[in-house]
C-alpha cells in the first residue's frame, strides 16, 4: 500500500506559490496512492525545466535527464524492463521544442509510456521566453514585439504522429488529472496527457481565470475512437473552445509487445552472461 | 623491398558490380587454403556508379596491412585499368573482360594479360552481367592454382538464405571462368592459392564484425545505433542475431536518441551500447557527460572517418582522439580505448562492457575506419579467459540505500528501478541519494568521488602499452590504432626499430610511456591526422616532445612502404 507520506522526500518544493506544478504533483501522488505505484513497480523520467524538479519531491526512483531528452531515456528503460510503469514528466519547451523529434517518433513507435506534459506556454526556469505553445502575438522576453510564430497543438501533433492515447486536462482540476493519469498509464501504448498549467510568474495570458472561463469537458457524445473527429477537436482553441478530456484512444500493438525477445520476460531478467559464439564464428571461416 | 612474401590481388569495378563480396570470397578461398589475408577497400560514398576497389593481400606468413603495389589485377571495368595499371610491375598480371574491348595500352609490357569473356559466361550462367565478378573469381582461382570446389562451397554458403537458383547460377559462372582459364592459360601464373596441408583454421573478420561479436559475447542486452559510415555494419550484425541471442537492437530517430535510449536501458539494469562516427558523436556529446554525471554505464563505439563536417565519409582518419578526450562541458571520468586491429577490437569491446559496469561511467572505443572495414584473417577468437563482471551491483532492496555514497574508489553500489530502492539518477549535481544539491561541500565531495574512479582504474585495470621489437632499438616508433599493422609489417626488415603501440588513451599510461620514450634514441610519431594528436597527448602527459612525425590525413592508410621510407630516411 502506497500512502501519501511515503511519496515525499526531504526536499521541499521550490516552485512559485500558485504554480500549476503543485496540483499536477498532488494529482500524480493521488494516482500513486490509488494504484499502488511505488519503487517496486514504477519509475519517473523528467526533462529540464520547472516541471523537472518534481523528481526531487517525489520519492519514486527517477532519472532526470537532459533538456528535451526525457523520452529516449524512458524508451530505453521501458525496453529494458517493460514491467515498470514509466512516467515521463516534460514541459512544452522541453518536449515540443528541444525534444520535438523524440516526441514525434515515440508516438510513431507507440512505446508503452505515459507522457505528462506540463504545458504552461512559457519557459519558466529561464525566466520567461516564448515556447512552441505560446500564442501568436504573445509578448515575452524573447518576443518583445509580439510572437511572430504560431503555436503548435501538442494534441494534433500527437494524433498525427500515431500516439494511441491523447488527452488534455487542466491543472486546476486535481481529481480529473488523477483519473486521466491512471487511464493513460493503463492504456497499452504511447499516452500523452497535455496539462494546461498556469505560470503565475511569467505567463499573464494563460491564467487560472482564463482556463476556467474557456475550457469545457468533452461529453459522451465525443467518440474518442474517431481519429478525424479527435484531430478536429485538437485544433480548436480560443474563447470557450478549449476541450478537456480524452480526445483519442486507439487499440494498437505497442512497440514492446511486438518484440519476440521481450515476449517471455523483461530483458533485465536475463542478466548478462558470456555467450558462446562457436556457431556464429563459423560464418567467418 | 617491403611485402616480399605477400601477394597482392586487386579487384575493381563500378559500385554495384559486387566488388566487395567477390573480394571477400577470394580472401576466404585464400584463408581456407591455409594462407593469411588482409583486405583493404576503397569506395566513394555512393551506392552505384562510383569506382570500387578491393585489395586482398595473401601470404603464408601473417599479413597485417594493405600494400601499395599490385601483383594481380582483376578489372571489371575500364576505369580499374586506367586507375590501377600503374601499380602493376613486370611479372604481374591483369585479368579483364575480353568481351568489352578494354583499352589496355596503359598496361606496361611484361605484365601478363589474362583476357576472359567474363560477361559472356555470366550471361550464359543465367544471371546477366552481374555475375561477371563470379566468373572472374573462378578464372582467378584457376590462374593462381586455387581449388574450385572450395570456391563452389563458399558460393553455396554465401547464398544459403536465397533462392537455390542463385547459388547454382553463381557456381556455374565460377566454373565457367575456372575451366576457361585452365584451358587457355595452361601455365599457372603463380601458385599463390595452392592449398597448404594441415593449416590452422582462421576467421576472416573486420572491426565492425569484431565489435558486434565482442558485444554479443560480453552479454549485450540493448543497443541503439543510428546508421552512419563506417559503423553501420555493427548494427547490421547486431540486428541479425538479436532474436537468437535474446538482446534488443533498436533503430532510433537520431544519435541523440541513440545514446539517451542506451543510457535509459542501462539505468534500468541492462548492458547497453551505441555506436557512431564523429558527426554522430557530436550529437551525442551532451549525453556522454550525462552518463558520467548519472554514473550510468555505457559503451560507445566511435568509428573514425576524416572530418570536419561530412568530411570524407568512406575514408579513414585518426582525427577524433582529442575530441573524445575533451568532448562535453566540465570534468567527468571517461575511459577511452583504441584497438589496433579487429582482434584487439573484439577483446577491448568485451572489456569495455566490464569496465563500464565496474566504473559506472562511459567507455569509448575509438576505432579507425580502416579497422572497421578491413577484413583480416585471425586464428579463432578465444573467449575462454573472459567473464562478465557487473561490478558493484545489487538487485536487492538495500537498507538506508545511497546510490552515490562517498567511496574512496569512487564507485558506489549500483541498483536499478523496480527493486524498492529509492534514488535519483540526476543530471543536476546531487547528493548521495541523487537529489539535486547545490551546496559547495557536497559538490566538492561528489566531484572528487566521480573523478576518483580514474585513479582506481589507473591502479586496477589500465594496461601499459605494448612495445614490439628490441628494447634498445635505434628508432622508436610511437603510434596507435590501425597504423599498428603497417608498422609491424615494415619492421620485419629491420632489427634496430621498435614500436610502442598505445591502446589506453584515458586514463593514460603516462609513466610507462615516459619510461620507454626517455630511453629512446630517436622517436618517430606516426599518425593519421593533421596535428599529431597523440604526440600532443604524450607531450601533455609526459613532457616529452616528439619532433619527428609521419602524419597523413588524405583518408588513405599509412602503407608499410611509407613506414619503411621514413625509417630509411631517418637512418641515412
Amino acid at each position: 500500500m502506497t500512502e501519501l507520506k511515503d511519496l515525499t522526500t526531504l526536499c521541499s518544493p521550490n516552485w512559485c506559490p500558485g504554480c500549476g506544478n503543485f496540483t499536477i504533483w498532488a494529482a500524480f501522488k493521488n494516482a500513486c496512492v490509488k494504484k499502488g505505484w511505488d519503487n517496486t513497480n514504477s519509475v519517473l523520467v523528467a526533462g529540464i525545466g520547472c516541471h523537472g524538479h518534481i523528481i526531487n519531491f517525489t520519492k519514486i526512483t527517477s532519472f532526470e535527464g537532459l533538456h528535451g531528452r526525457a523520452i529516449p531515456v524512458a524508451t530505453g528503460i521501458k525496453i529494458a524492463n517493460h514491467r515498470l510503469n514509466v512516467f515521463v514528466f516534460t514541459g512544452d519547451g522541453d518536449c515540443l521544442s528541444e525534444g520535438g523529434n523524440h516526441f514525434v517518433h515515440s508516438a510513431r513507435r507507440n512505446h508503452d509510456l505515459t507522457i505528462i506534459l506540463h504545458d504552461n506556454a512559457i519557459y519558466g526556469l529561464t525566466t520567461g521566453q516564448t515556447t512552441p505553445t505560446s500564442p501568436h502575438r504573445f509578448k515575452s522576453k524573447s518576443t518583445p514585439q509580439g510572437n511572430p510564430d504560431w503555436p503548435i497543438s501538442p494534441l494534433t501533433l500527437a494524433i498525427a504522429s500515431g500516439a494511441t492515447f491523447v488527452a488534455r486536462v487542466y491543472a486546476g482540476n486535481i481529481p480529473q488529472m488523477t483519473d486521466i493519469m491512471i487511464r493513460a498509464n493503463e492504456h497499452k501504448g504511447l499516452s500523452i496527457v497535455d496539462i494546461l498549467q498556469p505560470c503565475v510568474t511569467f505567463n499573464k495570458e494563460y491564467t487560472h481565470a482564463y482556463f476556467q472561463e474557456n475550457t469545457y469537458y468533452l461529453d459522451e457524445k465525443h467518440d474518442a475512437t474517431n481519429k478525424a473527429e479527435a484531430f478536429k477537436k485538437s485544433l480548436e482553441w480560443g474563447p470557450k473552445q478549449i476541450a478537456l478530456g480524452v480526445f483519442y484512444q486507439e487499440d494498437k500493438p505497442c512497440y514492446e509487445s511486438q518484440i519476440p525477445q521481450l515476449s517471455e520476460k523483461p530483458l533485465i531478467e536475463n542478466p548478462p552472461v558470456k555467450r558462446n559464439l562457436e556457431e556464429l564464428f563459423k560464418k567467418y571461416f | 623491398m617491403v611485402n616480399q612474401n605477400i601477394f597482392t590481388l586487386k579487384i575493381g569495378g563500378q559500385a554495384g558490380q559486387g566488388i566487395k563480396s567477390a573480394g571477400l570470397m577470394l580472401a576466404k578461398v585464400a584463408t581456407r587454403s591455409g594462407y593469411y589475408t588482409y583486405t583493404y577497400t576503397e569506395y566513394p560514398s555512393l551506392i552505384r556508379g562510383g569506382h570500387n576497389v578491393m585489395q586482398i593481400n595473401v601470404s603464408s606468413e601473417e599479413v597485417t596491412a594493405p600494400s601499395k603495389k599490385t601483383d594481380f589485377l582483376i578489372a571489371l571495368n575500364q576505369q580499374t585499368i586506367n586507375l590501377h595499371s600503374g601499380e602493376l610491375i613486370a611479372g604481374s598480371g591483369v585479368l579483364f573482360d575480353s568481351e568489352k574491348s578494354f583499352d589496355i595500352a596503359k598496361v606496361e609490357k611484361g605484365v601478363n594479360l589474362y583476357p576472359v569473356p567474363l560477361s559472356k559466361f555470366a550471361n550464359s550462367a543465367g544471371g546477366g552481367e552481374l555475375l561477371s565478378n563470379t566468373v572472374a573469381l573462378g578464372a582467378a582461382t584457376a590462374i593462381l592454382d586455387g581449388n574450385l570446389s572450395m570456391l563452389k562451397n563458399l558460393i553455396n554458403e554465401e547464398f544459403a538464405n536465397k533462392d537455390p537458383k542463385v547459388a547454382t547460377m553463381n557456381q556455374q559462372a565460377a566454373e565457367a571462368g575456372f575451366n576457361f582459364a585452365q584451358e587457355n592459360f595452361a601455365e599457372n601464373f603463380k601458385k599463390t592459392l595452392t592449398p597448404i596441408e594441415n593449416n590452422i583454421p582462421k576467421m576472416v573478420v573486420n572491426g565492425n564484425d569484431a565489435v558486434a561479436l565482442g558485444a554479443i559475447a560480453a552479454g549485450l542486452q540493448f543497443a541503439a545505433i543510428y546508421p552512419m559510415s563506417p559503423i553501420s555494419n555493427i548494427l547490421h550484425v547486431l540486428a541479425s542475431y538479436q532474436e537468437k541471442y535474446g538482446y534488443v537492437y533498436k533503430q532510433p530517430e537520431d544519435e541523440i536518441s541513440a545514446i539517451n535510449m542506451a543510457i535509459g536501458a542501462s539505468f534500468a539494469g541492462v548492458r547497453s551500447m551505441t555506436a557512431t562516427s564523429g558527426g554522430g558523436f557530436c550529437l551525442m556529446t551532451e549525453a556522454y557527460g550525462l552518463s558520467g554525471m548519472t554514473e550510468t554505464p555505457i559503451v560507445i563505439v566511435l568509428g573514425m572517418r576524416p572530418g570536419p563536417a561530412t568530411g570524407f565519409p568512406t575514408w579513414s582518419e585518426q582525427g577524433d582522439l582529442r575530441f573524445v578526450l575533451h568532448a562535453h562541458q566540465g570534468d567527468f571520468p571517461r575511459i577511452v580505448l583504441a584497438p589496433g586491429d579487429a582482434k584487439e577490437a573484439f577483446d577491448l569491446t568485451m572489456q569495455a562492457f566490464n569496465l563500464a559496469d565496474k566504473y559506472q561511467t562511459p567507455v569509448v572505443l575509438l576505432i579507425d575506419k580502416n579497422i572497421c572495414e578491413d577484413d583480416q584473417s585471425f586464428p579463432v577468437f578465444n573467449i575462454s579467459s573472459y567473464e562478465t563482471s557487473r561490478g558493484k551491483f545489487s538487485s536487492q532492496n538495500l537498507p538506508d540505500y545511497k546510490r552515490f555514497s562517498l567511496e574512496d574508489s569512487g564507485i558506489s553500489m549500483r541498483t536499478i528501478p523496480g527493486t524498492g530502492n529509492f534514488f535519483v539518477a540526476n543530471s543536476d549535481e546531487h547528493d548521495e541519494q541523487g537529489l539535486s544539491n547545490e551546496e559547495a561541500a557536497n559538490r566538492n565531495s561528489q566531484m572528487k568521488k566521480r573523478m576518483n574512479k580514474l585513479t582506481t582504474c589507473t591502479k586496477e585495470d589500465m594496461k601499459s602499452p605494448q612495445l614490439f621489437g628490441p628494447p634498445d632499438a635505434d628508432i622508436t616508433i610511437v603510434s596507435w590504432g590501425n597504423n599498428k599493422g603497417s608498422i609491424l609489417q615494415a619492421m620485419k626488415q629491420y632489427n634496430n626499430v621498435n614500436f610502442l603501440h598505445i591502446t589506453w588513451l584515458n586514463p593514460f599510461p603516462a609513466e610507462a610511456i615516459k619510461n620507454i620514450l626517455t630511453k629512446a634514441k630517436h622517436i618517430i610519431d606516426v599518425e593519421c591526422n593533421f596535428s599529431g594528436q597523440m604526440a600532443g597527448l604524450i607531450r601533455e602527459k609526459t613532457g616529452i616532445e616528439i619532433t619527428d612525425k609521419l602524419l597523413k590525413y588524405d583518408g588513405r592508410p599509412i602503407f608499410p612502404e611509407e613506414i619503411a621510407e621514413k625509417i630509411n630516411s631517418t637512418i641515412k
